[in-house]
């Protein structure tokens, strides 16, 4: 296990590297990075002063070594427009973000795996075919639309749920509810097909030919074996919500990580962009981390591989 | 099924292709004095706009039909280069195998890990709005599905006769790669470009809507929905019905896609 731990936390941080270095050369890419850092209207004198004082004179191995170093050391440079540490205004954004994709996950899990249960059972039928048709809807409607839509309805029209910004659990319906349509379609994408595959195997039959009641074979036996592929899928799930968070937090005005990306790429904050990659890249690669171990724990077949 | 899928797909094809014959005003031009005009159907609505205008009184259904083509552009431009890149490495990675095939395909579980609309956000910032940078966006979004399929097409055909004959024959491994086994995942190529087109739109469609996209005054349908919804309350259908058409053509392009899949090569089913 330890073995195992450490070879996974070396791939990360081999990954983390090399997202750090293709963030530090695309922003070399268009020549000196200062031009994306001054504001418009900054002289020549600045421009000089600030390839001075982040050491943008010296060769372009030198600039790199500096650039992880000092990213090491938890510095990802100012933010432009806040004039603060990126890192610092990440990390205050953060606890926004945290605080809708949990629900959402949990929406998209809630919804999505009994849908693909009902539709396994009804390989086919008429319930197969509708629970395939939300899922297909689900994919094709993008988020950020999906968003206005919810708005238009049930805030302006209706007047039941407000629009956007943070407040009580009202404030959180609409961006759960956009956040979780995309991955509550795959979960019951998955746990069809994952279910379909265990009703067809063998301890199923066996549990049949026992006598043991439908339900308790639908529920216990089955689905909790088709289950094991889909949740592996988890990190990949998160990371899926952390890049949906951009466009849904952009929709409800949501003052998270994600709308600190818009703002970032809206306002040219080129500092916070790069910063907001590499932390999200943390973000990810631990919750990855963490859910890889969870599995070898629960199922010691995953350690060998 | 299918012929429903067939028939908004070529709608959408004709609007791209046939924008200035099809469009009734200019999608660029602007006559405040017409603007947030609602559809023809409503009361104050007016026949000369059929879907209504924006805030600038621009023609909705004129920004659509030219939007068709930068959505449609797009998808066929960032399939080519993202789902070539992905075949070429796929291809290389199946057959050459070792050391070649553990680094490439270390690369693309990188890139399964790390959101690649990241670093479209980023190259739009870095190297500026445009179609080029958007292209390169969005095939970076493509290329490791691709590969990844591919790679496993690969090592089954590389188990076949005619590739352990042509070895026998003298033939090099770049002709083998050209001639024996690219022919054969073609197929399998074909699918999974169909499957993806929904995928590049809404990419095309998301990073216009965050303002990484085509820059403006050029309509396109994430630009539009974009546009619009700061004024959801007063005019719903700036915003909401661009969003329909992406949802229409996405939806279709998916469902034609499945239906091709299981004619051509229902292996691939369970993706």
């Amino acid at each position: 296990m330890g073995g195992f731990i450490a070879r996974r936390l070396l791939q990360g941080l081999v990954l983390l590297v090399l997202v750090a270095t293709v963030v530090f050369f695309l922003g070399r890419l268009t020549g000196n990075p200062v031009d994306l850092m001054l504001p418009e209207d900054a002289t020549g004198e600045d421009r000089a002063r600030l390839i001075r004082a982040l050491g943008l004179d010296g060769s372009l191995l030198r600039q790199y070594l500096t650039f992880i170093g000092s990213a090491l050391q938890g510095d990802l440079g100012t933010s432009l427009r806040m004039r603060q540490p990126a890192v610092d205004v990440f990390l205050s954004r953060l606890p926004n973000t945290l605080a809708i994709i949990p629900w959402a996950l949990l929406l998209a899990m809630l919804v999505g795996i009994p849908l693909g249960v009902v539709a396994a059972l009804n390989r086919g039928r008429f319930l197969d075919r509708a629970a395939g048709t939300i899922a297909v809807l689900g994919i094709a409607t993008p988020s950020f639309w999906l968003g206005i839509v919810l708005i238009f309805f049930f805030s302006v029209e209706l007047g039941w749920l407000p629009s956007g910004r943070m407040g009580g659990p009202a404030h959180y319906v609409l961006p759960v509810i956009t956040l979780s349509s995309f991955l509550t379609a795959g979960f019951m994408r998955l746990t069809r097909s994952s279910m379909l595959e265990v009703l067809e195997s063998e301890y199923v039959k066996l549990a049949r030919i026992k006598g043991l009641s439908e339900s308790v074979v639908i529920w216990k036996h089955c689905l909790r074996n088709a289950l094991i592929p889909v949740l592996t899928l988890w990190g990949v799930f998160v990371g899926n919500l952390i890049t949906g968070a951009i466009v849904t937090e952009t929709v409800f005005a949501w003052p998270g990580v994600g709308r600190l990306t818009y703002e970032a790429v809206i306002y040219r904050d080129f500092p916070l962009l790069q910063a907001v990659i590499i932390l999200k890249a943390i973000l990810i690669l631990c919750i990855n981390l963490v859910v890889d171990i969870l599995y070898a724990y629960v199922d010691p077949r995953i350690r060998l591989t | 099924m299918p012929w429903l899928s067939a028939l908004v797909i070529l709608t959408m094809l004709c609007m791209a292709v046939f924008a200035p014959l099809l469009a009734p005003h200019s999608p660029i031009d602007q006559t405040l004095r017409d603007k947030l005009l609602p559809p023809f159907w409503f009361e104050d609505g007016s026949s000369k706009y059929l879907l209504g205008t924006d805030a600038f009184g621009r023609d909705i259904l004129s920004r659509l039909i030219y939007g068709a083509r930068v959505s449609l552009i797009v998808a066929a431009l960032a399939l080519t280069v993202g789902g070539g890149v992905g075949l070429l490495i796929g291809i290389v990675a199946g057959y050459m195998g070792g050391i070649v095939e553990s680094i490439l395909m270390r690369l693309v579980d990188a890139a399964f890990t790390f959101p690649a609309i990241l670093f479209a956000l980023l190259l739009a910032v870095t190297m500026g709005q445009g179609l080029g940078t958007l292209v390169i966006a969005i095939s970076l979004l493509l290329w490791a599905s691709f590969a990844r399929i591919i790679r496993g097409e690969v090592l089954a055909l590389k188990q076949r006769d005619f590739v352990a004959l042509a070895k026998v024959r003298g033939c090099s491994e770049l002709r083998i790669m050209l001639t024996h086994i690219l022919p054969n995942v073609l197929n399998t190529f074909m699918v999974l470009v169909t499957l993806n087109i929904g995928v590049v739109i809404i990419a095309e469609a998301a990073l216009s809507f965050l303002g990484a996209g085509i820059p403006p005054p050029t309509p396109t349908w994430g630009l539009m929905v974009s546009e619009g919804r700061g004024r959801i309350a007063e005019a719903w259908w700036v915003s909401l019905i661009p969003g329909l058409a992406i949802t229409a053509l996405v939806l279709s392009v998916n469902l034609f896609g499945d239906w091709l899949r299981d004619r051509l090569d229902p292996r691939l089913r369970q993706l």
